[in-house]
C-alpha cells in the first residue's frame, strides 16, 4: 500500500485499481489458457453480451452512490421488452414503439423516486413494490413469449461494424455510449456531483443548500431510463418479449457496481469501475464457456466468490481511511 | 429599506414534549456582528434553524430587509441571501476539500465543470486562513479542525446578506480562531452582517458588537457588548447569583492522596506512529487531567486505555495486576468506561430513547443473553435522570430531542450504569454552555470524591485546571510533564507545553 502511495496512486483509488488488476489478470489467464481468447471477436462479444447488464448497472451505480437501491430494474427490462413485442404485434408504428418503451422505465423510475422522496419511504421497499408492479404488468401483457414482428429488430440485431474478426454491435455501441455519457455526467455536471454529495451525507447536502429532492427523484428516473434502454437493447438478442426474462438481473447489476468499487453505503463509486465490474462477470462466463468442463452453474459460484472478495477489500479500505483520520485528529 | 437587516418577532417552536422557543425576539443591524448566547437548551440553534428554514416556526414573524420570509429549506434561505455554518461540521467527507468549498456553484466551461478553476479558487480561499493543504484530497482525511475551517470558509465565500456562524469555533485552536476573527472583521468592514453563536465568553467579547441572550427558550435581553462585563453576562446566561459561580471555581483545588489505592498504571505503553510510550497512573479518588493542544495525543491515550487501539509496547496494570486490554469489552470487564469525544457519532444512538441509551453499555457488559427487564431499565433510567439532573419529559423521550448538555449527561449515565472504577471522559463539555458545563464538571469531581478514578480530557485548559488534582501535559504524542495539587495552574501547563525537551 505504501509503495502504491509513493507511485502517486491515492488510497481512495485502490479498490478501483484492484478491480482493474483482477480484470486484466482474468483476461491474461484466459489468453494463456485458451487459443483465440486474445481476439477482437472475444473482446467485442464481451461488450455485446454484457451490454444489457452494463447499461442497467450504470443506472444502479448512480442510485447506490446517492445512498439508495433500485430493485425494479430486472422487471423493467423484461416488461420493456414485452411492451415492445406487444406493440409490434398490435401494429404500433416503430417510431412510437421506441419512445414509449424508453418512457416506461423512465416514468416508473420517476414515480418511485418521487414516492421515496415525498413520503421519505425506504428505497428498498418502494423499488421492491416497483419490481412487483412491473413484473405483474409484464404478465398482464402476456404470459407467454411474444415474438417481435418488425424487421427493424432483426436487422438491428444482425448489424455490426467489422473490426478485425469481431463485430461491434448496436448493444456494444450502446454500452460504450452510455458509459461515456455516464462518466461525463458523474464527473462534469452539477447533477452528477450532487449525487455524490447526497450519498456522502444527505443531511449535509441539505444544509449546504443543494437540491436534494430534485436530484434524488432524478436519480431513480435515470436508473429507470437505463433499465428501459437495456430492455429495448434486450429485444435485439431475443426478438421477443417474455415475462420471466431478467429475473435476478438487479442483483447482477448491484454486483457489477460493488465489484467496481461502489460502496453500498453511498458516496463512493465510479462508472468506469462499474463497467469493469460488469466485464469481470462477463469474463468469468466467457472463460467457463471456453473451458467446457464446468457447467454454467459455476458462473454464479465464481461471481459470488468475486463479490465476497471485493466486499472484504472495501472493508479494508474503509477501515484504513477511518484509521488515517483518527491518527490525524 | 428598514433599519434592521433581520428581525424576528415573537418566534415560537415546540418539539414533542419540549418548548424549544417561546416568543423570542431578535434584531440584527446592518454591518453588525451580533453574538447569540445561551445555555444548552436555551434555543440558540433552534432560532437559527427557524431563520434558515431547517424547520418551520410555529408562531411569530421573521423579517429580512423588512419583508416577512418563510424559507422552507436551507436552500431557500441561501437564495434569500442567508448563508450558514451549522453547529456540527456539515460537509461531505467523501468529496475533495475544493469541491466542498465550491459545490452548488461550480464554474462551468463548455458545459463541463471546470475543475482546474475550482481547485485554484479553493487554494486561494483557504490561503486567507493560512491553510495550505492538498485541496484535491478527500475532506474526510483531514482533522475535524480543518473540516470546520473549510465549512466556515465555504460560508464566507457565499455572497450573502447575512452570515450565520453557529458554534463555529468549538474545534478550533486559538490561532485558528484568530484567523477566523480577522476574516469576520474584514467582512464587517465590507458591510456584512454576522450572527455569531458561541459559548466561549472570551470570543464573544472580542468580536461582537451586540449580544442577545436566550434562556430556556425565552428571550432575556439584548445588550451592547461594550456595556457588559463578563460576570454580568454569565449571570444573565445562568440566571443565577454570581457567588454561586465563585464557589464553583475552587471545586477541585485539592489534595493529592499519596496513600490512595492504585487503580491503573501504565509502564511504557505506546504504539509506533500513534502514541509514544507513556507512564501514567490513576488512583482511586483522582481526577487526572490530560492537557495539551489539538493532536497532542489526548484522545489517543483514552483509546488505548479503553482497548480501542492496542499498544504494541509496554505494559499496563490494573490494581497492581498486569493485564492486557485489547478490546472495549475487556476494558468494561475491568471496570473501565469511556465517554467518547464525538458525541454525535460515537456517543448517542439517535433513534433510541433516553432509557435505551442509558442501559446500552450495561446490557453489553452483561451479554445479550441476560436481558435487563423493563422494570429494571426504568429504575436505572430514573435513578440516573435524578442523579445527574437530566432534563427530559420522560424516560422514553427520543434522545435526539434533548439538548447537547443533557445528551452528554445521558452518555455519562450510560457508563456509570456499568459501575466503573475508572471513568475516562473525553471532552465532556464540548459544544455545551456554561451552566451545563458547570454541572458536568461538578459531577465529575463528585464521582471522584465518591471513590472513582477519573481521567479527564479537555481542550479547555481552564477546565482541566479547575477539575483535576493531577494533570499530565501532552505534547506531540508524548507525556511531557506532570503537575499535582496546588502546582496546577494554566501558566505552568502552558510552560510545560512550550518547554518540551528541557
Amino acid at each position: 500500500m505504501k509503495l502504491l502511495e509513493k507511485l502517486g496512486i491515492s488510497r481512495r483509488s485502490m479498490p478501483l485499481i484492484a478491480t482493474f488488476v483482477v480484470f486484466i489478470a482474468l483476461y491474461v489467464y484466459g489468453g494463456i489458457s485458451y487459443r483465440n481468447f486474445f481476439s477482437a471477436r472475444v473482446f467485442f462479444n464481451l461488450l455485446t453480451d454484457n451490454a444489457v447488464l452494463g447499461i442497467t448497472a450504470v443506472g444502479m451505480t448512480f442510485v447506490i452512490i446517492s445512498g439508495g437501491i433500485d430493485l425494479s430494474v430486472g422487471a423493467v427490462i423484461s416488461t420493456t421488452a414485452m411492451a415492445v413485442a406487444v406493440m409490434t404485434q398490435a401494429g404500433v408504428p416503430n417510431g412510437l414503439v421506441i419512445p414509449i418503451a424508453l418512457l416506461y422505465g423512465t416514468v416508473l423510475g420517476f414515480l418511485m423516486g418521487f414516492i421515496i422522496e415525498y413520503f421519505k419511504a425506504p428505497p428498498f421497499i418502494v423499488t421492491l413494490a416497483g419490481m412487483f408492479f412491473s413484473r405483474g404488468f409484464g404478465y398482464v401483457l402476456s404470459l407467454s413469449s411474444v415474438p417481435i414482428v418488425y424487421e427493424f429488430y432483426a436487422k438491428a440485431s444482425a448489424f455490426g461494424l467489422k473490426i478485425g474478426n469481431g463485430r461491434f454491435t448496436i448493444p456494444g455501441i450502446a454500452l460504450i455510449v452510455v458509459i461515456i455519457a455516464a462518466i461525463f455526467l458523474s464527473r462534469s455536471t452539477k447533477f452528477g456531483r450532487n449525487i455524490y454529495a447526497i450519498g456522502g451525507s444527505e443531511q449535509s447536502a441539505v444544509f449546504m443548500g443543494l437540491p436534494v429532492f430534485r436530484v434524488k427523484v432524478l436519480v431513480y428516473t435515470l436508473s429507470g431510463f437505463c433499465a428501459s434502454l437495456a430492455g429495448f437493447i434486450y429485444t435485439f438478442y431475443t426478438l421477443s418479449g417474455y415475462g420471466l426474462a431478467g429475473i435476478g438481473l438487479e442483483m447482477d447489476a448491484i454486483a457489477s457496481a460493488v465489484i467496481g468499487g461502489t460502496l453500498m453505503t453511498g458516496g463512493y463509486g465510479t462508472i468506469f469501475g462499474t463497467l469493469i465490474g460488469t466485464l469481470i462477470q462477463g469474463l468469468i462466463k466467457t472463460i467457463i464457456s471456453f473451458n467446457g468442463q464446468f457447467s454454467v452453474y459455476w458462473i454464479r459460484l465464481f461471481t459470488g466468490g468475486m463479490l465476497l472478495l471485493f466486499i472484504l477489500l472495501q472493508k479494508a479500505f474503509v477501515a484504513g481511511t477511518a484509521g488515517m483520520k483518527k491518527a490525524e485528529g | 429599506m428598514s433599519e434592521k437587516l433581520l428581525e424576528a418577532k415573537g418566534v415560537s417552536k415546540t418539539f414533542p414534549g419540549v418548548r424549544a422557543l417561546s416568543n423570542v425576539d431578535f434584531a440584527l443591524g446592518r454591518g453588525e456582528i451580533h453574538g447569540l448566547m445561551g445555555e444548552n437548551g436555551a434555543g440558540k440553534s433552534t432560532l437559527i434553524k427557524a431563520i434558515t428554514g431547517v424547520f418551520p416556526r410555529d408562531e411569530g414573524d421573521i423579517f429580512l430587509d423588512g419583508e416577512v420570509i418563510h424559507p422552507h429549506s436551507p436552500m431557500d434561505a441561501e437564495a434569500l441571501g442567508i448563508s450558514t455554518v451549522y453547529q456540527e461540521v456539515n460537509l461531505l467527507p467523501n468529496l475533495s476539500v475544493a469541491e466542498n468549498l465550491i459545490i452548488g456553484r461550480q464554474p462551468m466551461k463548455r458545459g463541463c465543470i471546470d475543475w482546474k478553476t475550482i481547485n485554484n479558487d479553493a487554494i486561494k480561499i483557504l490561503q486567507k486562513f493560512d491553510i495550505n493543504i492538498d485541496v484535491t484530497e478527500l475532506l474526510g482525511s483531514y482533522s475535524i479542525a480543518i473540516q470546520q475551517m473549510v465549512a466556515i470558509a465555504r460560508a464566507l465565500e457565499l455572497d450573502s446578506k447575512l452570515l450565520i456562524l453557529d458554534e463555529p469555533t468549538s474545534s478550533l485552536n486559538l490561532d485558528e480562531v484568530q484567523k477566523l476573527f480577522i476574516q469576520m472583521r474584514r467582512l464587517k468592514e465590507e458591510g456584512q452582517s454576522i450572527i455569531f453563536v458561541t459559548h466561549f465568553l472570551d470570543q464573544v467579547f472580542e468580536i461582537t458588537d451586540k449580544i442577545t441572550v436566550l434562556r430556556n427558550g425565552e428571550y432575556v435581553g439584548e445588550y451592547n457588548t461594550a456595556d457588559l462585563t463578563k460576570l454580568d453576562l454569565i449571570s444573565k446566561l445562568m440566571g443565577k447569583a454570581l457567588d454561586e459561580l465563585k464557589e464553583f471555581e475552587h471545586i477541585a483545588e485539592n489534595k493529592v492522596d499519596e496513600d490512595a489505592e492504585a487503580l491503573l498504571c501504565t509502564d511504557g505503553s505506546g504504539k509506533a506512529g500513534y502514541l509514544n510510550p507513556f507512564n501514567i497512573y490513576i488512583n482511586k479518588g483522582d481526577v487526572v487531567g490530560l492537557a495539551g493542544l489539538l493532536g497532542s495525543g489526548r484522545s489517543e491515550i483514552a483509546n488505548m486505555l479503553f482497548g480501542i487501539v492496542k499498544p504494541d509496547k509496554g505494559s499496563m496494570s490494573i490494581r497492581n495486576k498486569k493485564i492486557k486490554i485489547s478490546s472495549p469489552a475487556q476494558a468494561l470487564k475491568n471496570h473501565i468506561a469511556l465517554c467518547p469525544e464525538d458525541r454525535k457519532n460515537e456517543g448517542i444512538i439517535a433513534g433510541l430513547s433516553v432509557k435505551e441509551n442509558i442501559v446500552l453499555a450495561l446490557q453489553v457488559k452483561q451479554g445479550w443473553l441476560k436481558n435487563i427487564n423493563t422494570r429494571k431499565q426504568n429504575e436505572l433510567a430514573r435513578k440516573y435522570i435524578d442523579m445527574l439532573d437530566i432534563k427530559t419529559p420522560s424516560v422514553d423521550q427520543a434522545i435526539e430531542n434533548l439538548s447537547g448538555g443533557n445528551q452528554q449527561k445521558v452518555i455519562v449515565a450510560r457508563w456509570l450504569a456499568t459501575n466503573p472504577e475508572l471513568l475516562i471522559v473525553d471532552e465532556p463539555t464540548r459544544g455545551i454552555d456554561v451552566g451545563a458545563k458547570t454541572e458536568i464538571q461538578k459531577l465529575i469531581v463528585q464521582l471522584a470524591q465518591d471513590g472513582m478514578g477519573v481521567l479527564f480530557i479537555s481542550s479547555e485548559i481552564e477546565e482541566v485546571v479547575r477539575c483535576s488534582n493531577r494533570v499530565y501535559v501532552l505534547q506531540e504524542r508524548s507525556v511531557v510533564g506532570e503537575l499535582a495539587g496546588s502546582d496546577i495552574d494554566e501558566h505552568k501547563i502552558m510552560h510545560t507545553i512550550a518547554g518540551k525537551g528541557e
